[in-house]
């Protein structure tokens, strides 16, 4: 019978049911929990919520386990998930120099007011597997000490007091939203910067690092990296006064460039920005060296042709969402344009010959 | 109790699916006229221009209301069940009224890279027949006839192509459509 | 039989109201002007890009109650991607579905046009991967929209012209592509140039929805559409030189299964619906069993 490449509805549920059993595996081993996933692979669920673009922790941590920890897979259950969701209204701009603070670095500066504050880093530790975390019940305890008690403002406000930084004003204009609207080139850095922080980590990872081996050079510096929860706020209209709706765990890093200067602009230093749900170190930094040399129009710099200059190439491409999705969909059945191809292959192959043959018997 | 609440879609996702079917079809076939039901809007709004906003417009659509359709009532009706804004005819997604009272020339027709970005027109008229224009062009098998407050506009029109607005006829309940790449003739 | 149901727990045809004005919106400006790309704010849909999710928002801004669908992927009802898609639509708009063509009011289709001639009133949705004609000649969508605004289309008359060249013969045999109204160069999808004569004078309402790339665009009933060709090289429609071993038709685009290790291979109407329709009626060919002869 001619069926081919025909599933159909049975075969379609047998999958999905055998899944189903792989997802669970064995079953003498215990099943994981929601909040399990969330309190111990928490920078998983962060990059999930990252990519998502929807901060729920516990919904992230359900999406990694249905999607048996592929994190592609689990950004895309997100996301299909939040189109869903009704848009109640924007937030007021969250202040992360208010951050409630678990790490704040900066590599400018030896030390500033509010401090170096390692956090819960991997930086410095010796990759050696680490067996102990075969047993179970193995939970260590960190040195607690009271809250830092001093502000830390921005450090690279500190450069601008003295006139070095490049000016950056401040906008209260609502920024674009590219899941409310197409795309359009050339697109506003706030566009830019909301396609890169929901943009994939590897992409934007090997975009960063192309920089920093040439292809679009910036010079960059961490200035600072600081990781901590900020309250979100929202305008009532009806109370006429901000109220706080809950917190987000925020990475935001913001790069120091040196620059020398253009035909527009003076000798100072420019900035990089990255700002990222969670704990999502890579990322943040990633994102502000690509941020940085996405700008070499708006600074008069020089067109190198290097890809991570390329704002077109970097916005349609960083989505690992619909790349996987497009990637993924030659998988489907295209047996009709095959069919079409093969037809114009055999034509033009019988022209050929019969045209070598023809040439052949003139000889 | 004010009467803005009241004449929406008591069912918007399927009375709004079925007023896009009419919408569509009088779009894709110009001349072609279709009922626009379910919709109950304040004076002077007719039934199918009230539908055809309830369908199409929201807070991303200002509209521009032609003054003898600028009253608190039918802003107050709009703003209610679409919360569009109203603007000048300049900034006007839709824009709405009797044909004598449009400026149409202040109305956006697009740009040559988004010719999309045209007003789309309502106007509302007294009668849809009898006719009084050929119709040629997309939708159109051969040729057809229908109603229009003149001709010499929708030439002119045709000519900007692809630029250009577009038009709803509504009277009453009925609406009739004419894209801009409708080539129109006196009868 | 008890009309269906769609789940309460979803809004019907799954989008929400404004998405769906949206995308309206869009269908609408895309009748305006044909064969122009109309820009949208495609939502993510839970099937992924690439599988059908710009022909799946177009088709649930269009669907009413009372529609019968109808999906195609490769002219067949049963191939999985369609089933998937069919079953979405059941539940969500609680629509009836249909595999006959005749029956049908909307028809998302991937990759085909049925075989058996559309009808007013119908709606044919195409699933589209790169709307954007130009695309592999220019990658960049900044150019490729000036040179739409400007009609400037000398980059892909280069290309059919380089082909005929080094070919003898215009190297495009899906996804060929057609001017509008003597005005825009559309991509008709990947359908089979067998198909693209279809696509001009048509009845019916033709929308084409690419998700991933955000574009929207559409043919209104009795456009006129031609593929590209020179004088000297016309444009040819092309099917295999066989006709349908099941139902015997010489005119349908059929596909070709091989049948054994040995070479051997059948062909058969890649539209299932026309080809069973066909059966029915009582036409046979080469390899249709003894008994039904």
């Amino acid at each position: 019978m001619y069926v081919a490449v025909k599933g159909g509805e049975r075969a379609i549920e047998a999958a999905h049911d055998w899944l189903a059993e792989e997802r669970r595996g064995n079953p003498e081993v215990p099943e994981l929990s929601i909040a399990q996933i969330r309190e111990q692979m928490a920078l998983a669920v962060n990059r999930v919520m990252a990519e998502g673009s929807l901060y729920d922790p516990d919904l992230a941590a359900l999406a990694i386990k249905q999607a048996r920890g592929d994190l592609i897979e689990a950004v895309f259950l997100i996301r299909a998930y939040r189109t869903t969701l009704p848009r109640f209204g924007g937030s007021v701009p969250v202040e992360t120099d208010k951050m409630a603070l678990i790490r704040r670095i900066s590599a400018t500066f030896k030390d500033a007011p509010g401090g170096q504050v390692l956090g819960p880093t991997f930086d410095y530790t010796h990759r050696l597997l680490d067996f102990k975390l075969m047993a179970e019940g193995a939970a260590s305890q960190a040195q607690t000490r009271d809250a830092a008690p001093e502000p830390a403002p921005h450090i690279l406000q500190l450069l601008d007091r003295d006139g070095l930084m490049e000016p950056q004003p401040r906008h209260d204009s609502t920024p674009p939203d590219l899941t409310r609207a197409p795309l359009e080139l050339p697109a506003t850095r706030p566009l830019r910067l909301q396609a890169l922080t929901r943009g994939d980590e590897g992409f934007v990872l090997s975009m960063a690092y192309s920089t920093q081996r040439g292809y679009g050079r910036t010079h960059a510096f961490v200035g600072e990296l600081r990781i901590g929860t900020v309250a979100v706020e929202m305008d009532i209209p009806e109370l006429g006064f901000a109220v706080e709706i809950g917190e987000v765990e925020l990475t935001e890093c913001e790069t120091v460039n040196q620059f020398t200067g253009s035909k527009t602009e003076p000798p100072q230093f420019t900035r990089g920005y990255g700002l990222v749900f969670g704990q999502s170190e890579r990322k943040a930094i990633s994102m502000s060296l690509v941020d940085r040399a996405l700008r070499w129009k708006e600074l008069g710099e020089e067109d190198t042709g290097a890809p991570a200059q390329d704002e077109e190439f970097v916005l349609y491409h960083c989505d690992n969402i619909q790349a996987t999705g497009f990637l993924e969909h030659i998988k489907l059945p295209h047996y009709v344009d095959f069919q079409s191809e093969l037809e114009l292959i055999r034509r033009l192959r019988a022209e050929a010959q019969a045209t070598a043959a023809h040439q052949e018997a003139a000889e | 109790m004010s009467t803005h609440l009241t004449g929406g879609f008591t069912d918007a996702p399927t009375q709004s699916a079925r007023a896009f079917r009419t919408v569509l079809e009088a779009l894709a076939r110009p001349g072609q006229i279709g009922t626009l039901a379910g919709a109950t809007p304040p004076a002077p709004l007719s039934p199918a221009a009230g539908a055809l906003l309830l369908t199409l417009a929201d807070q991303t659509t200002p509209v521009y209301l032609a003054p003898l359709h600028d009253t608190a009532e039918i802003r107050g009706w709009i703003t209610f069940h679409t919360g569009a804004p109203f603007v000048t005819p300049e900034e006007a997604v839709f824009a709405l009224g009797h044909w004598a009272e449009l400026p149409l020339s202040r109305l956006s027709a697009g740009t040559a890279e988004y010719p999309d970005r045209a007003a789309s027109v309502i106007v509302e008229t007294d009668a849809l027949a009898p006719a009084n224009a050929r119709l040629t062009g997309p939708g159109i098998a051969t040729q057809t006839t229908a109603r229009l407050p003149e001709t010499a506009f929708f030439q002119s029109n045709r000519s900007l192509f692809p630029l250009g607005l577009d038009f709803y006829f509504t009277c009453g309940d009925q609406v009739l459509g004419l894209p801009r790449s409708t080539r129109v003739e006196a009868l | 039989m008890n009309a269906p149901h769609h789940d309460p727990d979803y809004n019907f045809a799954y989008l929400d109201e404004q998405t769906k004005r949206m995308i309206r919106r869009a269908i609408l400006k895309g009748i305006a002007v044909p064969g122009y790309q109309v820009p949208f704010a495609s939502r993510e849909m839970p099937m992924p890009y690439g599988w059908g999710t710009g022909g799946v928002q177009v088709t649930a801004a269009c669907l009413v109650p009372e529609d019968r669908l109808k999906v195609i992927d490769q002219g067949a009802d049963d191939t999985t991607n369609a089933v998937s898609i069919r079953r979405f639509f059941q539940r969500t708009a609680g629509v009836e579905a249909t595999e006959k063509t005749t029956e049908a009011s909307v028809i998302q289709t991937r990759h085909r046009i049925p075989e058996t001639p559309l009808t007013e009133g119908q709606i044919l949705v195409y699933q589209v991967p790169i709307p954007e004609p130009l695309r592999f000649l220019e990658p960049r969508e900044s150019e490729t929209r000036r040179m739409h605004a400007l009609a400037d289309y000398g980059l892909m008359h280069v290309k059919l012209y380089e082909d005929i060249a080094r070919h003898g013969a215009i190297a495009t045999s899906y996804a060929y592509p057609v001017e509008v109204e003597g005005r825009y160069v559309m991509d008709p999808s990947p359908i089979p140039k067998f198909d693209n004569p279809k696509l001009g004078g048509n009845p019916a309402i033709q929308l084409f929805g690419a998700g991933r790339e955000q574009r929207i665009y559409a043919l209104p009933p009795y456009t006129a559409v031609r593929s590209l060709d020179f004088e000297d090289y016309p444009f040819e429609p092309s099917k295999a030189n066989h006709d349908c071993d099941l139902c015997g038709a010489s005119g349908s685009y059929l596909d070709e299964v091989i049948t054994d290790d040995q070479g051997s291979r059948m062909f058969v109407c890649s539209d299932t619906d026309y080809c069973e329709t066909r059966r029915n009626a009582g036409h046979r060919g080469r390899l249709s069993p003894e008994e039904a002869r």
